[in-house]
């Protein structure tokens, strides 16, 4: 049998040891006169003025509140009362310094995180500057509006206050020096402290009266490829408002951001709009509609978003009065700029020659010594070269060379597919070229097709791997029998892209002539009905070069 | 708009009937004055664009898929409808005063007659519209919203063969910050696929899409659109298998078409050619519906070429072989093979 434990009574001196120790900060109070009746060590660090038979003073509320939260010396204080007995109550206080600051840094990351996938979406500068002051309203100050650098005299602003949709606009050179410290921010000079701009010289068209008065003004410049990108003005209204240096060091952070994305923007602009330039004149032509035939293209780049490359077709309407139009398809070895470039050049000797010579053999003899002499690296042409003009009862003449290139075919009035028998060697190789010229009659309704081989060549078809080849090319455009010149070329180009299934990868030209229909075509009863029922309709499509604007 | 939906419209069925011929002629002379005779008249062009033009597109559509027309004649009747509509578009000037919008085909989406209608009519509501074309490749797309900065995309697709490559077009707008309004009915009846492929709204009509983007759509200079991260990809492990095997299957199903369907036997070079490209569409179709997770795509497709073969002649017991071939090669593939049975099933005669 055992004892039974002694019931210990802890002595006063042992309580108060423990109260002491204890690691929460506790105050035990007396409600009479609200007096510290104790408080431990924990509790005096945080609340010097915490000693006893001193008065419960701030930021302990006198109110008889039950919890609190203030910033006392630099430390965010969270407490709670609880009664202890009839004439005492106990406060116990917790430093949350270090997690509100977690907080604000949770925060302020995750607004800078945001800001950076925001940012990076756009390469337009105008949707940019757009994203810049929504992200700047939501987070840093009740208004935001970001000036671009002045051009022309003028700089064009955008702004979003509370409860408004993104506004935008422009404003004259000598405007900017009415905005405290934006001259500076957009001459490329460090921030200046929100404390040293007058809230009260902000004019009025910065933030219009509705919004209250402007309590407080940052402008802080976007930083830009060596030179600023413009300015980022912040605002916050009521009297009273201020930035931090907290804020001003955030927004820095964040203007670095958004000037990197607005600066990328604007070089990228630049790049689009010069390349366009250049661009330009590289595309296909816009197609002249003479009388007596159409003509009808068709231009594909491998796969490439400047839409250039190695194939080319151009036309050249009569060097005088009822001569011959010229006609020319072609192809330089490779793809891409580079070929594009040289197809330029021949494209550009072809309208030269064409001013003194409309015969299309001597044309392609002409051009491969233009090319041997001016060439630095070898590099071949293949092209075929027509000319074209109307004869009697709606017919068209047409007199091709071609220079190693394809032979045309022509699509006759019954569906039969010919070869247009010319041939000749490549163009820019051999000092001696041999050019066997042919020539066609178009009756009304027939057309006469060139094209480069990348049509021929597309590789597809349920393999992945087979050609388009010749044989195809011939039953697609019999096919074609009685559609208009524009529609054949729609058709082939939409069968050979059918073909490839999106893995082109070589440029296709091609170019038709026809002699137009007068009177209804014979469709009504033409034309075998195709034996697969999964075709789509062809259709023009509308690719022009087009110039860009912010 | 001008009128809405609904409302009498002065296009007669004799003017549709005038201009049907028009059509069917390949007469582009006759029906660009037919056009501009209407629009001098007091027409409203949106009627001319919906009623005239885009009517008799459905009837050539329904002639050609009831064999009565050849493809060449479809052909010409479309090219003829480009140029009444350009003609409209000549003959009306409309100042714009909302936003600017990018309106394309869907890559491999050569169907463009049905959007350029919708740019005609977006502009004449108030768009600035940049019309890009029949089968844009998703990266000229990208590239000119980069360069043109619009406040809205809008992605045409009549058949759900492009669905992937739709999605991967939506899900680049996205992260470049732009709604998407998607139409045709490549997103299915209702447009039911288009949401899950991340397009903010799907208009089955021209008009429909006017409507929708001249009221309910997200206002004006939007740049943030985040997609749900669980919306960026879509497809699983079959689909990429079946993409990936496409030559392979069909190869093997068109060299055991013989031993199922002797009159294969017989064929000659066209017509194997276009039974191949037939097991095509089968693989296509499918690959679609496992991408989006629809077999519902498939199963109506099947029921489709049911009906256009029914049209020409050809018994659906060739196609009910072409898919059991297809099926037998994907034994490891649970929702593919499930499709194709209930795709089997679904045929008449069963």
């Amino acid at each position: 049998m055992t004892a039974p434990t002694p019931a210990v009574v802890p002595a006063p001196a042992l309580l108060t040891a423990v109260f002491e120790a204890a690691s929460e900060a506790m105050v035990l109070c007396a409600t009479a006169g609200d007096v510290v009746v104790m408080a431990n060590q924990a509790a005096r660090r945080l609340l010097t003025g915490a000693r006893p038979g001193r008065r419960v003073a701030a930021p302990l509320p006198a109110d008889g509140a039950d919890s609190f939260q203030a910033e006392h010396e630099g430390r965010q204080l969270y407490g709670m009362r609880r009664s202890v007995d009839d004439q005492h109550y106990a406060w116990f206080l917790r430093d949350r310094t270090e997690s509100a600051a977690l907080e604000v840094e949770r925060s302020r990351t995750a607004f800078l995180a945001e800001a950076g996938r925001r940012l990076s979406a756009s390469l337009h500068v105008r949707r940019t500057v757009r994203t810049t002051v929504e992200l700047a309203a939501a987070h840093l100050a009740d208004a935001a509006i970001v000036v671009l650098p002045p051009s022309r005299r003028q700089s064009d602003w955008t702004r979003l206050l509370p409860g408004l949709p993104v506004e935008e606009g422009t404003l004259r050179e000598p405007q900017l020096g009415e905005v405290p410290g934006l001259v500076e921010a957009l001459g490329g000079f460090p921030p200046i402290p929100s404390r040293w701009l007058d809230p009260a010289q902000a004019p009025a068209w910065l933030v219009p009266a509705g919004f209250g008065p402007v309590g407080a003004l940052l402008v802080t410049p976007l930083p830009g490829n060596a030179e600023p990108a413009g300015a980022l003005i912040l605002a916050r209204c009521g009297a009273g408002a201020a930035f931090t240096g907290e804020d001003e060091a955030l927004a820095r952070v964040f203007a670095a951001r958004a000037g990197a994305a607005i600066a990328a923007a604007v070089l990228y602009r630049e790049q689009v709009d010069t390349a366009a330039v250049l661009q330009a004149d590289l595309l296909p032509p816009e197609l002249p509609q003479p009388d007596g035939f159409e003509l009808s293209g068709s231009y594909q780049a491998a796969g490439d978003t400047m839409r250039v490359g190695g194939d080319f077709y151009d036309v050249f309407g009569p060097a005088t009065a009822g001569g011959d139009t010229m006609i020319a398809l072609g192809d330089v070895c490779g793809t891409g700029p580079e070929a594009a470039v040289l197809t330029g050049k021949v494209r550009q000797t072809l309208r030269a020659l064409g001013l003194v010579q409309s015969e299309p053999a001597a044309m392609l003899t002409v051009l491969n010594e233009a090319l041997l002499q001016s060439a630095r690296q070898p590099r071949f042409v293949t092209m075929v070269v027509g000319s074209v003009r109307r004869a009697d009862h709606g017919r068209v003449r047409l007199e091709l060379a071609s220079g190693g290139h394809p032979a045309p075919l022509v699509l006759r009035a019954d569906g039969t597919v010919e070869e247009v028998p010319t041939s000749g060697t490549l163009i820019g190789v051999l000092p001696r070229t041999v050019v066997r010229p042919a020539t066609v009659e178009l009756a009304p309704g027939e057309l006469c097709l060139l094209y480069s081989d990348g049509l021929t060549e597309a590789r597809g078809g349920p393999s992945g791997t087979e050609q388009f080849g010749e044989d195809r090319l011939h039953h697609a455009l019999a096919e074609c029998r009685g559609m208009p010149g524009a529609a054949t070329v729609d058709r082939l180009r939409q069968l050979v892209a059918d073909w490839v299934r999106g893995g082109g990868s070589d440029d296709i030209a091609m170019l038709a002539v026809r002699a137009p229909s007068r009177t209804p075509l014979s469709l009504r009863d033409g034309g075998a009905p195709t034996p697969s029922p999964y075709v789509v309709a062809a259709r023009r499509s509308d690719r022009r070069p087009r110039t860009t604007r912010p | 708009m001008t009128t809405a939906a609904g409302t009498l419209t002065p296009i007669t069925p004799r003017i549709a009937d005038a201009y049907l011929h028009l059509v069917a002629d390949g007469d582009e002379i006759g029906a660009t004055e037919l056009v501009s005779a209407l629009l001098a008249d007091g027409v409203p062009a949106q009627r001319i664009i919906v009623d005239l033009i885009g009517g008799a597109q459905r009837r050539v559509g329904e002639l050609w898929a009831a064999n009565r027309w050849s493809v060449a004649r479809e052909h010409a009747a479309t090219a003829v409808g480009e140029r009444a509509l350009a003609a409209v578009a000549a003959r009306t000037t409309v100042h714009a005063t909302r936003g600017r919008i990018a309106l394309a085909c869907v890559d491999g989406e050569w169907h463009g007659l049905p959007a350029r209608m919708l740019a005609e009519l977006l502009r004449l509501d108030g768009w600035r519209v940049d019309f890009l074309g029949a089968s844009v490749p998703g990266r000229h797309l990208i590239v000119h919203l980069h360069q043109t900065g619009p406040d809205a995309v809008a992605l045409s697709c009549m058949l759900p063969t492009r669905l992937p490559r739709a999605h991967a077009a939506i899900t680049a707008c996205r992260a470049a910050g732009l709604p998407v309004i998607a139409g045709g009915p490549g997103f299915g009846p209702g447009g039911r696929y288009a949401e899950r492929l991340g397009a903010q709204a799907w208009a089955a009509t021209g008009e429909e899409a006017v409507i929708r983007l001249a009221t309910d759509w997200p206002p004006r200079n939007v740049t943030d659109l985040p997609l749900p991260e669980d919306e960026a990809f879509l497809g699983d492990e079959e689909y990429t298998h079946l993409a990936r095997c496409r030559p392979q299957l069909i190869a093997t199903a068109m060299a055991r078409l013989a031993t199922v369907y002797p009159p294969a036997g017989d064929y000659d070079a066209a017509q194997t050619e276009s039974t191949s490209e037939d097991m095509g569409h089968i693989a296509d179709f499918l690959a679609a519906a496992l991408y989006v997770g629809e077999p519902d795509i498939f199963l109506d497709f099947v029921t489709w070429t049911t009906t256009v073969l029914s049209s020409r002649g050809v018994p659906s017991t060739a196609l009910r072989q072409g898919l059991i071939l297809i099926r037998d090669q994907l034994v490891d593939f649970p929702a593919a093979t499930a499709m194709l049975n209930a795709a089997v099933r679904s045929l008449p005669g069963n």
